[in-house]
């Protein structure tokens, strides 16, 4: 199988914002290192998850893999080709073969556009169809979304509708210029529990029907287990694990990935569950530890960890790691 | 020639009242809100009605000096009183308003087109363009309103379209300011970020994303800009700085009224004075009305 | 005696469209040092049934039925003053987001001794103080930040404060409403495992109310699953365990991914959440349920004890609710 992204040493630093005198007291820029030097790769028709806690950086990952951010530094190549530096005309263009979900589906339509506009817009933008044929295919893109009677849904406002069919609503828009890859952004997190599955179902459902290949970005560790073939677990902007799911779920080797595993709640009573070594919270990325940046809260610190900052290093053929300690 | 203008004329109001009246029965149903924009239009309509019709109803000729005595008072026969020379109260009050609301639709017609797309444009490109454009927009609106009118029209000179333009110049910075701070939230928003993902351009987006959700904001500052140009414009031919003197105006009819005053003549200035405050409140009336209903405050 | 029962509780909104009833006929009973979990969805009604037991509904929201007993006191026909003195003292409540519900302008010391003082106004300011650094070491913060603004603690840090308030007072009960909704799941453990020590240390008992069912399913001794306003299942959090018997149950536990499973097969509940201001006619969960009879359609289900105290409110037997399990 191909490769449909690769990334190589990402990274994306955002500036801060200082007064006149900060700036001119400080000898250095301060940035929040959002991204900070991360290299992976999407197989053809893979769901490849970025998992982690708010402020790791994974959002950011997925904007900066899209183009909608530009990275400070690293490359991005998509279908071989560099994208990193495509600008103008030549990056609209390529807007129609990768798109994105949202995590908010009270965000992401615009509120004084209609159903059937909006969901039709990327149709207009590449000049498609003829509007008569814009509308059928819109009709069809929300049959396969499950809003059926299409006719019922395309003269309706965003506010007409729930969050789940909102979500159905970007996610027909994403998909009617069937692009092949998309980056989904939290996808469920803001949408009830029961209805979770339908859009999941619907995504799994396109990867099959028309080969999309998934970057799945959360923070929910169990979605991403049903979902993902390949996983990386990012932590203030890097990755510290990343591989095959079936691996990483069952050997977790850094400590970090260890802890999220252990923290995620199971709908059993009986279970007695260890409680969270972990101490202190994340650090701010504006100022980063030296080192291993996990190892202020890892269990399992060293003296060395504090040196310089572990390699990623391969456990097996489909597993990585960047920890000294899973080492031995 | 008068008949055929009018009974057109009179076709045209009757096909717009057909439109509108749906219309105003679900506005009724919004609350108060509702009902002060339905007598907000009720007291403007009535207005421009008025000015409309006049030129068939008014029983003088409004600048013919001598049709009745000087300086009287109200009366049967000149229900509103005569000016300082002769002429009819009543006609000139039905006349006056043609020129005060010519300007102000010009002005705020003018108003809206330039100053809405510089906002939409500047805010939405930003940089230091728009550090540029806001600096100069900032600089005009630091002045006074009417200092500004007076200053452009006393260059201009005298007329209609040269008022609206002095009165224009005034109220551009609002509709830019509004626009701005509107489209400076809007474009940051999660819905426009998807218009940029699915790869529109950059004047689609401002059009079709950005525009319509700034809207809102910018009907009430219009109707508000009305019952301020209005104003404005009384001020300006109050100086005398409007429309030359054979043209009846509410405005130059409050500078004649106070100098009667001091003998007592309450009249001259009174009536024209009651016509522009009443089509300033149908201004405002309608733009509070539509702003409590277009960005409505969170119920219970 | 029980700590808490609540008898027919029957809570209604009314809006300028209609009456809701965001609760509807709800009785339940907990013991002291207990944990109950509300479990449900948007509009399930959890949240207004946590806000009722202290009588903080907010208006239009109106109880207009049923009995709230706190150690066999009526709280319901208490008055206001008596209200206050229970608040906070004998049940506390810890709301849903920490980054509003703490005053910005004042340091955290300040919240402590305004709590503390409100309740036991004798209190000198360096006692209560005093109080205050013992439970923010319980809560794992240093206790020199006594002195910081809300703004300098992160989110997980402001909840753990926002729990510290409730539990200041040593309450019998405290109400916990999504207490790690907004926060990462580390985060999120080390609260659960935070109000599970006091819990132990002062003998509390706890009601949490959440939309996951996961953590509810862990943590609680005993379990309400809510829709659209109605109990429709009350067991022990074991035997729900086992034999979850209410179709809405049933779908919500196997759509909900579990890490333990490999090879899951998830499966959603078809629909939405009811219309609260029209719901549906009989059942309120019958347009989305895989086996609706005709009654289901027509009338309201009653809540049936199938025996090991564990309740459901729905006219399909056990037997054929049970053979809906795969």
């Amino acid at each position: 199988m191909s490769e449909i992204i690769k990334a190589e040493n990402l990274k994306k630093y955002f500036p801060v914002q200082k007064s006149l005198l900060e700036q001119l007291l400080a000898r250095k820029a301060t940035c929040v290192k959002a991204v900070d030097d991360i290299t992976f790769s999407i197989k053809k028709g893979e769901i490849f998850t970025l998992a982690g806690e708010s402020g790791c950086g994974k959002t950011t990952t997925g904007r900066l893999v899209l183009r909608l951010l530009q990275p400070t530094s690293g490359k991005i190549c998509f279908n071989g080709e560099d994208i990193t530096r495509l600008k103008g005309e030549k990056l609209r263009l390529l807007r129609r073969k990768m798109q994105i979900i949202f995590q908010d589906p009270y965000a992401s339509l615009n509120p004084r556009m209609k159903i059937g506009d909006a969901i039709g817009h990327p149709l207009e933008i590449y000049d498609i169809v003829k509007s008569k044929e814009k509308m059928k295919m819109v009709s069809e893109v929300l049959d396969k979304v499950g809003l059926t009677p299409p006719e019922q849904f395309i003269d309706l406002y965003p506010l007409n509708l729930s969050g789940g069919q909102r979500q159905r609503v970007a996610l027909a828009r994403s998909i009617i210029l069937k692009p092949e890859f998309m980056v989904a952004d939290e996808p469920v997190s803001m949408i009830d529990v029961s209805l979770r599955t339908t859009i999941i179902d619907l995504m799994l459902g396109f990867r099959k029907e028309l080969g999309i290949t998934y970057l799945f970005v959360t923070h929910d560790l169990a979605v991403a287990k049903y979902i993902s073939d390949r996983i990386a677990i990012m932590y203030l902007g890097k990755i510290v694990e990343m591989g095959d799911k079936k691996e990483i779920f069952s050997n977790p080797m850094h400590p970090y990935t260890q802890a999220l595993l252990f923290a995620i709640p199971i709908p059993d009573p009986e279970r007695k569950r260890k409680a969270v070594e972990l101490k202190g919270e994340v650090p701010s990325a504006i100022n980063v530890p030296s080192g291993c940046r996990f190892r202020t809260r890892c269990p399992k610190a060293e003296k060395n960890c504090a040196e310089k900052e572990p390699e990623m290093i391969a456990v097996s053929p489909d597993h990585f790691v960047a920890c000294y300690q899973a080492e031995e | 020639m008068m008949e055929k203008k009018e009974m057109s004329e009179t076709k045209v109001k009757r096909s717009i009242l057909a439109r509108l009246l749906p219309q105003l029965r679900s506005l009724s149903k919004r609350g108060p809100s509702g009902w002060m924009v339905i007598v907000g239009i009720a007291i403007v309509a009535a207005l421009v009605t008025m000015t409309a019709i006049a030129p068939w109803i008014a029983p003088h000729d409004p600048n013919k000096a001598n049709v009745g005595p000087l300086r009287s008072p109200p009366s049967l026969q000149f229900p509103m009183g005569t000016t300082a020379l002769g002429q009819d109260m009543f006609s000139r009050v039905l006349l006056g308003g043609s020129v005060m609301l010519q300007v102000s639709a010009i002005s705020v017609f003018v108003c809206f087109l330039v100053g809405v797309p510089i906002g939409l444009f500047s805010s939405y490109v930003g940089g230091n363009l728009d550090k540029a454009i806001s600096l100069v927009i900032d600089a005009v609106y630091a002045f006074p309103g009417l200092v500004i009118a007076i200053a452009i029209a006393a260059v201009l000179g005298p007329g209609v379209i040269n008022m609206a333009l002095s009165i224009a110049v005034v109220y551009i910075p609002s509709y830019f300011r509004i626009v701005r701070s509107q489209v400076l939230s809007i474009k940051e928003l999660t819905y426009v970020e998807a218009a940029r993902s699915i790869g529109a351009k950059w004047y689609t987006i401002l059009l079709r994303y950005v525009l319509p959700n700034v809207v809102p904001s910018i009907v009430t500052v219009l109707t508000v800009n009305f019952a301020d140009a209005v104003l404005t414009a009384a001020g300006l031919t109050f100086i005398g700085l409007g429309v030359s003197v054979d043209i009846p105006d509410w405005g130059y009819d409050l500078t004649k009224g106070r100098e009667l005053l001091s003998s007592g003549g309450w009249w001259v200035i009174t009536f024209p004075g009651i016509m522009i405050i009443l089509l300033a409140l149908g201004f405002t009336f309608i733009g509070e009305g539509l702003s409590e209903l277009l960005n409505p405050k969170l119920e219970s | 005696m029980p700590l808490l029962e609540v008898d027919s509780l029957t809570v209604e909104y009314k809006s300028s469209r209609g009456i809701v009833r965001a609760v509807d006929d709800v009785s339940f009973s907990l013991d002291k040092g207990q944990t109950l979990g509300l479990a449900g969805e948007s509009g399930s009604g959890k949240s207004t049934l946590g806000l009722s037991i202290i009588r903080l509904v907010p208006s239009p929201g109106r109880i207009v039925k049923g009995t709230i007993k706190i150690d066999g006191t009526d709280v319901l026909k208490l008055s206001q003053d008596q209200m206050r003195s229970i608040r906070g003292q004998k049940v506390a409540y810890v709301f849903q987001d920490p980054m509003t519900s703490l005053n910005p302008v004042k340091k955290i010391g300040a919240h402590f001794v305004e709590m503390i003082q409100a309740h036991e106004p004798n209190t000198k300011k360096e006692d209560a103080l005093e109080r205050a650094k013992t439970i923010l070491n319980n809560l794992s913060i240093l206790t020199e930040r006594i002195n910081d603004y809300p703004h300098q603690f992160s989110g997980g840090m402001r909840q753990r404060i926002m729990i510290g308030l409730a539990i200041a007072m040593n309450p019998d009960l405290v109400i916990a409403d999504e207490p790690t909704t907004a926060l990462d799941v580390i985060v999120q453990a080390k609260i659960l495992d935070l109000l599970e020590n006091l819990r132990r240390t002062y003998g509390m008992a706890l009601i949490l109310i959440s939309h996951d069912l996961s953590i509810i399913m862990e943590r609680c001794d005993k379990i309400i699953v809510m829709y659209g306003g109605n109990m429709v299942e009350y067991a022990d959090s074991t035997e729900l365990h086992k034999n979850p018997v209410h179709p809405y149950t049933q779908g919500l536990l196997r759509s909900i991914p579990n890490i333990e499973l490999t090879d899951q097969k998830l499966s959603a509940i078809p629909g939405s959440p009811p219309n609260m201001l029209n719901p549906p006619k009989g059942c309120r969960f019958w347009p989305r349920c895989k086996v609706p009879k005709t009654m289901c359609k027509e009338k309201e289900p009653f809540l049936i004890n199938i025996g090991n105290d564990h309740f459901v409110r729905c006219f399909s037997s056990p037997e054929e609710g049970a053979k809906d399990i795969e």
